[in-house]
């Protein structure tokens, strides 16, 4: 069987997981990796909690299904924790990685957290001190190149420079770069 | 050739703007997907010279595509779902006029209760409408499909409307590796436009659409509709296997996976075949002899071939993502059966419905069809041939 790398992103409408996940993937196909990347399906509301998937391999993915036991977590809103079963259908040593200010210990103890590896990033924060904005969509993608290494930090920046360049001024993507550089240093945990 | 990240739909929508056709007539609205809004764009932008005609109905939509190509030009739409069903009166009438309009479906759930997610039922309806029939598994599938329908609608053996499937949502939503080909490669592989008849050559006048009646040609017209659809079978070979000399993807009629051994095989059509192919090799690991056949013609249906191919098998499984009310199973499954008929030694062949309205088809769900095939050939009598995966039990009267 193929080895496919496969991430569930939890967030609220507005908060940037399906961007995430398709930045993601647009990573993914700079460094010559397959992907996928899709959301669930369904009325999207702002606030309302919403799942994105991302699928990343060397070699096709031919599978299509919703992604059940996904080996890395991304929770871009800490709130969901107490609403949402972010860990459903995740194994022994899943990765979760969570947008908060906490220590990663202080939420490793939750009871759900039980034999996962546990990250926190300040995503929210680093986002409003770089982009200005509450999207904490791209230092979570830095945290997730630091902690997976399934591409390096390098791939991801240059990724937001050519997407982003083409649409945004100058100040937008160093903002943006600056969030990404930002996510992947102040990821930590165990 | 580069490759892109691309939805399902955006795919599509970028192989029509590299055919650029003369007109696209669409309804722009639910159930409407991101190709006709994309083509929009195109529109706008000035990317494309093709004429947009906004309409206010799919019913519309397909009457004004019949107008347009009787006039003469290369026409395009498409659709899903309820919009499909609008159609469905003009489809039938595109086809009897054997106008080559090509169009991509997203297949979607037909309601009610009210439902836009993924299944067959749209295209799987229209069946019988005289449309050549593809069905894709993904996006580059989608967007390869889509290019050589013109190809093979235009071509003078057929000449007949060509309708290229992917799965709703499942595919068309979802972002995966798209490899595009360059704009040139694509006009010259359709080549130019030649339309028969055409009803704005005002110095040789036909008519077109004219009522007939008990002593006329309507049989005839229908025989003769029958006659494309079996030249069509070569020609959608023939077209395929070009464009694999253009792309390094050549196409055909279906495409087997370790099937040559198999005493257990999968038939799939759409997105599904990925997930059986995906399991087939897992199942390979652990020595399980089974092997899969993906669909990708089904109308015409090349029930010929497929029954060569499938004639080593001892168990087949057929997977579809409709279901036919009343009948003995779902569409693949009743044409996979009868063209089974005619071997000698008749394989056992079981259906399974899956995935109406958006139901997920996960890979322990084709594990446990198969589980069950294996049963079948140990020799176990198993009487029930239809089975419904990843489904609640449910009961008549109301309990559930």
């Amino acid at each position: 069987m193929q080895q496919v790398t496969e991430i569930r992103w939890h967030a609220r409408g507005g908060q940037g997981a399906v961007t995430a996940a398709k930045m993601t993937a647009e990573v993914a196909l700079s460094q010559d990796k397959y992907f996928q990347a899709f959301p669930e399906y369904g009325p999207e509301r702002s606030g309302a909690p919403i799942v994105a998937f991302t699928r990343i391999s060397d070699e096709p993915i031919q599978i299509y299904s919703a992604i059940e036991h996904p080996d890395y977590v991304l929770v871009l809103d800490p709130t969901l924790l107490d609403t949402v079963d972010v860990t459903a259908g995740t194994g022994e040593g899943a990765v979760v990685i969570i947008n908060s200010e906490e220590k990663a210990a202080a939420l490793a103890a939750r009871p759900e957290m039980a034999g996962k590896s546990v990250y926190t990033v300040p995503a929210t924060r680093i986002a409003l001190e770089t982009i200005k904005r509450a999207i904490p969509n791209t230092p979570l993608i830095g945290a997730l190149a630091k902690v997976s290494g399934i591409f390096p930090l390098e791939g991801v920046l240059d990724e937001v420079k050519t997407s982003l360049g083409k649409k945004f001024s100058d100040e937008v993507v160093n903002a943006n770069l600056d969030a990404v550089r930002r996510g992947f240093e102040e990821v930590s945990g165990q | 050739m580069s490759r892109k990240a691309m939805t399902g739909n955006g795919a599509i929508a970028i192989a029509l703007k590299q055919v650029e056709p003369d007109v696209m007539s669409a309804y722009p609205i639910t159930p409407q997907t991101e190709i006709a809004q994309n083509y929009a764009q195109f529109v706008a932008d000035g990317a494309v010279k093709t004429e947009y005609i906004a309409v206010e109905s799919e019913h519309s939509a397909m009457s004004a595509a019949i107008g347009s190509a009787a006039a003469g030009a290369r026409t395009i739409t498409a659709t899903s779902s309820q919009g499909f069903a609008l159609m469905w009166e003009m489809l039938f009438i595109a086809a009897s006029l054997r106008l080559p309009i090509t169009m991509p479906v997203i297949t979607r759930a037909l309601s009610g209760p009210i439902n836009i997610h993924c299944d067959h039922s749209d295209s799987m309806g229209g069946r019988d409408c005289g449309w050549v029939q593809l069905y894709g598994e993904d996006a580059q599938e989608g967007y390869d499909n889509a290019i050589q329908a013109f190809r093979i609608a235009e071509h003078m053996d057929v000449r007949l409307p060509v309708m290229t499937m992917i799965d709703g949502f499942i595919i068309s939503g979802a972002i995966g590796p798209l490899d595009v080909l360059e704009d040139e490669q694509v006009k010259q592989f359709v080549g130019p436009y030649k339309a028969i008849h055409p009803l704005l050559d005002v110095d040789n006048p036909v008519t077109v659409g004219a009522f007939d009646s008990l002593g006329g040609w309507y049989f005839e017209h229908k025989v003769t509709q029958n006659m494309a659809m079996a030249k069509a079978m070569d020609v959608i070979g023939g077209v395929g296997r070009e464009y694999g000399q253009l792309t390094g993807r050549e196409y055909s009629h279906f495409k087997t996976h370790h099937i040559e051994d198999a005493e257990i095989v999968l038939v799939a059509i759409g997105s599904a075949a990925g997930n059986v192919k995906t399991m087939v090799d897992k199942l390979r690991d652990h020595d399980v002899k089974v092997g899969m056949m993906k669909v990708r013609t089904f109308r015409p249906f090349p029930a010929a071939q497929i029954a060569a191919a499938l004639s080593g098998a001892k168990i087949i499984g057929v997977m579809d993502r409709s279901d036919s009310f009343g009948a003995l199973g779902g569409p693949l499954f009743m044409e996979i059966r009868s063209a089974m008929f005619e071997l000698g030694a008749r394989p056992q062949i079981y259906n399974f419905i899956y995935g109406l309205g958006g139901r997920d088809i996960f890979p322990d769900d084709i594990e446990g069809a198969v589980r069950l095939l294996e049963k079948a050939a140990a020799g176990e009598k198993i009487t029930q041939k239809r089975y419904y995966l990843n489904v609640r039990e449910v009961s008549l009267d109301g309990q559930a």
